[in-house]
């Protein structure tokens, strides 16, 4: 297959680092191989992942933020932005529609920014399957920021949390009381908490319960605050941190639309990078996240092995006894494994 | 788990501000478990161009209802076929005169569709010039 050499991709063609994308999702043999050969070149990027419900504003807010970290890179640094966003695959036709690029056409004709619309392909967990990989290999392709949208995703798209460093949870006002704000789920997962479309009523309430919930979660104490006043509340700017202090998730209003707030949004998230590489939670993250795709491969490739060689004929009786039950589903995984 | 599914992306060039068709269209090739990406309404032939490449679709649907696909069409082919995506399959929708098919399509256009067309008959067009050239 043509266009998978490395070196293109590491000096920034584009068709090339494309096609390596769609080679990787289709699982291809190269696209693997392409991987391994990047593998050394990657641990670069940040990733910053961003979800919530449907409907919440993530396409939006992404635009946004990507549009203000170009602004506040230093001058003269290209800060090269990759944004893979992911949306469902029906689950009765295996098509999808894949819209998120409508609401980022601001984005459209910056050479140092690539946009990749993924469907779920029957993924659970918010991302699809080879989103891990779109990121080792846009990594590799020096690629400084990795923005990754999720699956409009409701209590239990939790994957995000292992693949990204930093993770932004969308609400917007109206979408539920304060118990849904302390069931177990998504809410658990963000650094960052963001109430989008904060011009419309009730979204002060909608601040006020995820910070209620924040409080219980932290024990009481302070209220978590937004990065910006957290900074006011403390004598100077850079105060250091002589302990480290757990992270306080904040919860940032904003509209998203408007680009009003992302600018303070970007802040909490350089905040969030700047807890994790002192605290070390960096490495942890990392070290946890290269261990669960190393058992992922492991499933994947032991299922693959144990396709190979089951009988078809013989799968085919057992499925044909579970069904009439004259066994169980534990009798049947025993007798063809 | 891993498959190929045939991308395609269903694109709204120049000044229309109407896309019912181009959605019908998208939704229609979505049923027929197609990744459709739309990139909304009022599209340069730039920004087409770059979204193809960016998402290495199979195939590029244009609508067109202003009239402007004799400039607008090939305008997109040729920035495609700069950005080395020669092998992408182009097929245009909307009101086009019949006078004007010929001359798309000596610039590369596969076909045309008008008002009415059965969108099962696009996705079956659409399969078989994939096949055609996998084969």
């Amino acid at each position: 297959m043509k266009h998978l050499d490395p070196e293109a991709l590491r000096r920034g063609n584009r068709l090339a680092l494309s096609r390596a994308l769609t080679a990787v999702e289709n699982g291809d043999r190269a696209g693997q191989e392409l991987i391994s050969a990047l593998f050394p070149h990657t641990g670069k990027a940040y990733l910053i992942g961003i979800t919530g419900a449907p409907g919440t504003g993530k396409s939006t807010l992404v635009n946004q933020l990507a549009r203000a970290f170009k602004k506040n890179s230093p001058s003269g640094e290209q800060l090269k932005i990759a944004i893979v966003a992911v949306d469902p695959t029906s689950p009765f036709t295996g098509g999808a529609l894949l819209g998120d690029r409508i609401r980022m056409q601001d984005l459209m004709g910056d050479p140092d920014i690539f946009i990749r619309s993924m469907a779920s392909r029957g993924a659970l967990g918010g991302l699809a399957h080879s989103t891990a990989a779109f990121t080792t290999l846009l990594d590799g392709a020096g690629f400084d920021l990795i923005l990754v949208e999720t699956v409009g995703a409701g209590q239990a798209e939790v994957d995000i949390a292992q693949l990204a460093h930093t993770v932004i949870v969308v609400e917007a006002p109206g979408l539920g009381d304060d118990i849904q704000a302390i069931k177990a789920g998504i809410l658990e997962i963000g650094d960052i908490l963001v109430v989008n479309k904060a011009d419309q009523p009730g979204a002060e309430n909608t601040v006020r319960a995820l910070q209620a919930m924040l409080e219980m979660a932290q024990g009481g104490g302070s209220l978590p605050v937004a990065g910006k006043h957290m900074r006011q509340s403390h004598t100077g700017p850079e105060q250091p941190k002589e302990t480290q202090p757990d992270w306080k998730t904040p919860v940032q209003p904003l509209v998203a639309t408007e680009g009003q707030g992302v600018t303070d949004l970007v802040d909490a998230i350089k905040a969030h990078r700047d807890y994790l590489r002192q605290s070390g939670l960096w490495q942890v993250k990392e070290a946890q996240r290269l261990e669960k795709d190393l058992q992922a491969l492991i499933r994947d490739h032991l299922v693959q092995n144990w396709q190979q060689g089951v009988d078809p004929k013989h799968y085919a009786a057992v499925l044909q006894d579970l069904i009439d039950r004259k066994i169980s589903p534990l009798e049947a995984m025993e007798s063809l494994t | 788990m891993a498959e190929r599914k045939i991308r395609v992306l269903v694109a709204k060039p120049g000044l229309d501000g109407h896309d019912r068709g181009a959605k019908v269209v998208a939704r229609a090739l979505r049923d027929e478990g197609m990744e459709v990406i739309y990139t909304g309404l009022r599209q340069t032939p730039e920004m087409i161009a770059e979204a193809a490449l960016q998402e290495d679709v199979d195939v590029i649907g244009i609508s067109i209802l202003s009239g402007a696909h004799n400039a607008l069409v090939p305008a997109i082919i040729d920035k495609i076929n700069e950005a080395g995506m020669e092998d992408v399959i182009v097929f245009v929708g909307g009101i086009i005169p019949e006078n004007d098919i010929p001359g798309l399509k000596a610039h590369g256009v596969y076909k045309v569709y008008g008002p009415g067309t059965d969108t099962k008959q696009v996705a079956e067009d659409i399969r078989l010039a994939i096949q055609a050239q996998s084969a």
